[in-house]
């Protein structure tokens, strides 16, 4: 982590003060990155987490949402309970030093559920589809929870690990006419 | 054909929309439910261009990456080649002579101009401005033999490498771009008296598509479409890199955010590019237009010939696990790419392939808000809100 150091307690941004003050031991982990910083939230607190910095602190804009999958990443894994994906929050403000945030929220793999922020960004409902179809987390109160790139029968979800980069099935089920020779 | 002279209906009619439509210049599909002539609800799909490049990422090495990159937005690959390297060096934690800032600068601006010079073609053609179309087809085409002589090819640019470019500016390059710079405000001023104050183009534009500032970034819009509803939010003045802190460049808004603005605003992005292309031209530094690190760029042709030394530099680049490998971490770096923030979010694992590659691709939140746009429009609007989104399907899908 060349651009990213420890955070000590004198030099912190106030952004992350703010967010320590708030959600004390939710926050997993944060770090400072370039323009901004970085936090690592539970899953319980993060729908909370991005209310707080979307209406209290002005990060209006919603940059991406998508997800990480740790499973071959074993410093993360070790570090988060073993929770199999991370799910990735990038936010902006126009207003403020601290321009951009990047929430962290680590999902398990037998619950893979985590609240939708479809109401504070609408902007996010494709970003949710999209992380859903590749990786299969589940955005709870999500209006529309479908796959959006891949097409609508395709099984398995291929961002994750365990998905072969040359697809599963569609080659076995090819059929090749025996030539002749 | 019950009522069919009314406005509305009552009754629904669904009209399928692409995905292979002449107006939605790519693989698009638009489902509208019509009711008259008036759009009641309008559901974009996509996927139809999907290409797994988030997944190859996961597979190729840093440098291989680069030729996909090429074909996310296929209008100029440049910007992507630009924005994709620039994540790369930011993990890696380098910074490339600045000679090459420059150089990138250079192409990052023209393949905004040739960017826009497309969608101001296609978006006036849909909307039956053949001219148009001719007029900035004439010029882009000077663009595109300014990037063949350059980087050898029209679209597949790979222009970039990690830590530089592959080869250097060639001999008659400032005149070229002068050149072009100096003869296409005249041409630009020729689409403006076609277009701007022209009644048919007005009224096909003017308050069509409009959404408001707020609207906009609750969307995630960004660059042409975000300024055009009066947010001066440009990257390369919020966080410059390569080098545009030292340029002197204006960033244009619009009022409305409507179709016309859009258009506007494109325009006005075009003689701001000239501007940073002559400045770049003429305080060009001197130097070496690489980093001239052996564990990042592969060194000279002549080295890797002559020498065991440049050999063992050259194999260990292109060997696996050897080549160039940040440090274990993440990073996101955005760039201000022709049709907004294009961003890069890589996540390493220490060896010589990303363990995540993922792309933050504009088009995509354009796409998305379309049915805010359209919705209460008329059926005919819908191209020209389409084509004055510039929604790119290779990026889109990626």
């Amino acid at each position: 982590m060349n651009e990213e150091k420890e955070v000590t307690e004198e030099e912190q941004p106030l952004v992350l003060q703010k967010l320590q003050d708030k959600f004390g031991d939710a926050l997993l982990a944060s770090t400072e990155i370039r323009q901004g910083v970085a936090v690592v939230v539970n899953k319980e607190n993060s729908y909370a987490l991005l209310e707080y910095l979307k209406t209290d602190l002005a990060y209006s804009y919603l940059v991406d949402v998508t997800a990480v999958d740790n499973s071959k990443l074993e410093s993360e894994l070790m570090q988060y309970d073993y929770a199999r994906f991370m799910v990735v929050y990038h936010l902006y403000t126009y207003e403020g030093e601290t321009s951009r945030i990047r929430v962290k929220v680590p999902v398990h793999e037998k619950d893979l559920k985590i609240p939708s922020v479809i109401e504070l960004w609408k902007g996010a409902n494709w970003l949710e589809r999209e992380t859903y179809d590749m990786f299969g987390i589940e955005f709870e109160g999500h209006p529309d929870l479908r796959r959006i790139l891949m097409p609508d029968d395709f099984e398995g979800h291929p961002l994750r690990k365990d998905y072969p980069l040359r697809g599963r099935g569609e080659r076995e089920s090819f059929n090749f006419e025996k030539q002749n020779v | 054909m019950q009522g069919g002279m009314e406005r509305t209906t009552g009754e629904k009619m669904v009209l399928n929309f692409g995905p292979q439509h002449p107006a939605t210049h790519g693989t698009l599909r638009i489902v509208l439910e019509l009711d008259g002539e008036s759009v009641v609800k309008a559901t974009p799909h996509c996927g139809y261009l999907h290409t797994g490049f988030e997944k190859l990422g996961e597979h190729l090495d840093y440098n291989q990456y680069i030729v996909v990159t090429d074909r996310m937005n296929y209008l100029s690959p440049l910007s992507n080649n630009f924005g994709y390297v620039l994540a790369v060096e930011q993990l890696l934690g380098i910074e490339v002579p600045e000679r090459c800032q420059y150089i990138r600068v250079l192409m990052a601006e023209l393949s905004r101009l040739a960017d826009h010079l497309l969608w101001l073609g296609t978006a006036a053609l849909d909307l039956g401005a053949f001219s148009v179309f001719l007029y900035s087809f004439r010029e882009r085409e000077k663009l595109y033999s300014i990037f063949e002589k350059t980087t050898g090819a029209r679209l597949t640019t790979s222009y970039t490498r990690v830590g530089g470019v592959f080869r250097d500016l060639y001999d008659g390059f400032e005149n070229d771009a002068r050149d072009f710079i100096t003869n296409f405000p005249k041409a630009l001023k020729e689409t403006h008296t076609l277009l701007t104050r022209n009644r048919i183009w007005m009224d096909r534009t003017k308050g069509v598509g409009a959404i408001s500032s707020d609207d906009a970034i609750n969307y995630g819009l960004t660059g042409p479409c975000l300024r055009a509803t009066g947010v001066a939010h440009d990257l390369r003045k919020a966080e410059p890199y390569s080098s545009y802190e030292k340029f002197d460049f204006d960033v244009p808004v619009g009022t409305n955010g409507d179709s016309y603005d859009r258009y506007l605003v494109r325009m006005e992005e075009m003689i701001q590019s000239c501007r940073i292309i002559r400045q770049a031209l003429d305080n060009l530094p001197d130097g070496p237009f690489s980093l001239e690190d052996n564990k990042v760029m592969m060194p000279d042709k002549s080295d890797a010939y002559g020498h065991i030394e440049g050999l063992i530099h050259h194999f260990k680049i292109v060997m696996d696990g050897h080549g160039v490998q940040p440090p274990k971490g993440e990073d996101y770096c955005a760039t201000e790419s022709p049709n907004g923030e294009l961003g890069f979010y890589i996540v390493s694992d220490g060896s010589g392939t990303g363990y995540r590659i993922r792309i933050r691709p504009p088009s995509f939140f354009h796409f998305q808000a379309l049915p805010h746009m359209l919705e209460g429009g008329m059926v005919s609007d819908t191209v020209a809100v389409l084509g004055s989104l510039n929604v790119i399907a290779g990026e889109l899908d990626r």
